[in-house]
């Protein structure tokens, strides 16, 4: 944004402030034009997010758990599981290994270097089934930790069972 | 003062501002951190230093009382009083209910008025402890605050397990609780005005940037301020916003300076304050009610103390939302408090006001 139209916004919100919010007969609220002029005199106030150095952390982050879990495929294949049956024991090792990094403490800080990296795969989502049982558990296991369990994974199934059914209709309807 | 009252009510300026005649004294203070702000720039200045978080103490809820009964005997013990001294304590915080506050006050046996003003607690519970005490309802009152990262975290946000990238205007909620003894004889700096501010709501829905949405209220209560004492900027050598850290420091910085107030470098924020930003995961800097509380009872009384700073304007900003408000749609209506407060000196301060140079006319 250029220096001088900042200015004039900020002389403007500046105006408001001493009238006492704007449009509005003096009430705190702001009127609409000073709301969108303020939120851009804010916007141009504010450091971005780092998206280049996001994207970075995230692939490698991302990339070092799929390997994780690569890895864990192997052994358990090594150990002579089949294939279906090794994949389940898979996702089984690293929800373990997120929940357990998670009671240490460990990975809210993963969570904040690799952003997207951590949270999409499956140990993000063990991650927010544990974190707030474990915040929760000192309200009990029934009003704690199982009403508040799903607070943050809750919506992630509903939607993915919902999707799920509208793909099933759907693919049911085109084989029809 | 040269400012007068007004007609029925002699010990009010202008619109919004409260003058105490008596100049009742902060006589002590007291500050327990946790380890995050031990590691600060102001970590040495903290009367206690947690090594955790936790404290032994079976929940963050049981962590901030914990925390406010630490920083409240520090004040006590330091100035040789018992809590039978006390004839009010004032205190809030950001927990539903305030349950960090009452649960403290339970353990103190001091007649409690709980308060809830978000994160300008600090600057309400100097007020109206100087007020009560200017006014002759108490020789001697606690007004103190407190916030712990986790609880907060916990109420307004995420599980503090979870693994959430903040964003970077995102403040760090300050693991802390400042108290202050204000009395009505004693040693120390005083207090001699209040402005008590409005709720102003300049539209900024984003809970993550909690600095844009209070700067306006910031800037409503700095010039109201300005313009009821007849203070002008040179009155002061520092004005201290409670926590608009980074973003919102640099737009009020910018607002006050198009407003007409020029503070020239004597402008800072105590959630810049806190922390080194560059090396502490913070983001914009730190935030909560304990914020301006430490900053003020350790930082701030220091440098009164040392004579460093004459005059101060602490002005604590709070953020008027809850989990639902922000979820349902709705913006952030803010606030901000302030209150003055000078050394005490033999004489007045040789830059006293002058209303020929007064911010009032300027303002106009």
């Amino acid at each position: 944004m250029l220096g001088k139209d900042r200015r004039g916004k900020a002389r403007s919100a500046a105006g408001a402030i001493r009238r006492g919010g704007a449009g509005t007969g003096g009430a705190g609220r702001s009127g609409p034009g000073t709301v969108a002029e303020y939120a851009q005199l804010a916007e141009s106030a504010r450091r971005p997010r780092p998206l280049a150095r996001n994207a970075a952390a995230a692939f490698l982050v991302g990339g070092l758990i799929c390997a994780a879990g690569q890895g864990a495929l192997a052994y358990w294949l090594s150990r002579g599981f089949a294939k279906d049956l090794a994949v389940g024991l898979t996702a089984a090792t690293m929800v373990v290994l997120s929940a357990v990094l998670t009671g240490l403490g460990i990975y809210d800080a993963i969570g904040q270097f690799g952003g997207m990296g951590s949270a999409i795969p499956i140990t993000g989502f063990a991650n927010s089934i544990v974190s707030p049982a474990l915040e929760s558990k000192r309200e009990g296991f029934i009003l704690g930790v199982g009403a508040k369990m799903f607070t943050i994974a809750g919506p992630v199934i509903v939607y993915g069972l919902l999707t799920a059914v509208v793909m099933a209709v759907l693919r049911m309807a085109l084989r029809t | 003062m040269t400012a007068t009252g007004k007609p029925g009510a002699r010990n009010r300026v202008g619109r919004q501002t409260l003058r105490f005649p008596s100049r009742p004294v902060i006589i002590s203070t007291g500050t327990a951190v946790g380890p995050r702000e031990g590691q600060g720039p102001l970590g040495t200045g903290f009367d206690v230093v947690k090594k955790d978080t936790l404290f032994g103490e079976k929940s963050w809820e049981h962590a901030e009382s914990h925390l406010l009964l630490e920083a409240a005997g520090a004040a006590v013990r330091k100035c040789g009083l018992t809590y039978a001294d006390l004839d009010l304590m004032f205190a809030g915080d950001l927990l539903n209910q305030i349950v960090a506050s009452s649960f403290a006050a339970r353990e103190l046996d001091v007649p409690f008025v709980g308060l809830y003003a978000a994160c300008s607690t600090m600057a309400e519970s100097l007020a109206l402890s100087a007020l009560f005490v200017d006014a002759g309802y108490a020789a001697r009152a606690l007004a103190c605050s407190s916030s712990h990262h986790d609880s907060a975290e916990r109420q307004y946000r995420y599980p503090t397990e979870f693994g959430a990238q903040r964003a970077p205007t995102s403040q760090w909620t300050v693991t802390g609780a400042g108290a202050a003894i204000v009395a009505a004889v004693g040693d120390g700096p005083v207090i001699t005005h209040a402005t008590l501010g409005r709720v102003l709501d300049f539209g900024i829905k984003d809970p993550n940037d909690m600095g844009s949405a209070m700067a306006p209220a910031a800037v409503q209560t700095i010039l109201q301020h300005f313009q009821d004492t007849g203070f002008g900027p040179r009155d002061y050598d520092l004005v201290a916003t409670g926590d608009l850290a980074e973003v919102g420091q640099s737009i009020a910085a910018l607002l006050l300076k198009e407003a007409g107030l020029d503070l020239a470098g004597r402008y800072t924020d105590c959630g810049l304050l806190i922390y080194d930003r560059s090396n502490q995961d913070v983001q914009a800097g730190g935030s909560g009610c304990g914020c301006s509380a430490v900053v003020f009872c350790a930082h701030l009384m220091r440098r009164l103390l040392n004579r460093e700073l004459g005059r101060l304007l602490l002005v604590s900003t709070g953020a008027l939302l809850s989990p639902t408000t922000y979820q349902q749609g709705d913006s952030i209506p803010c606030i901000a408090h302030a209150v003055t407060v000078e050394r005490a000196g033999p004489a007045p301060s040789p830059r006293g006001p002058c209303p020929a140079a007064g911010g009032g006319a300027m303002l106009r």
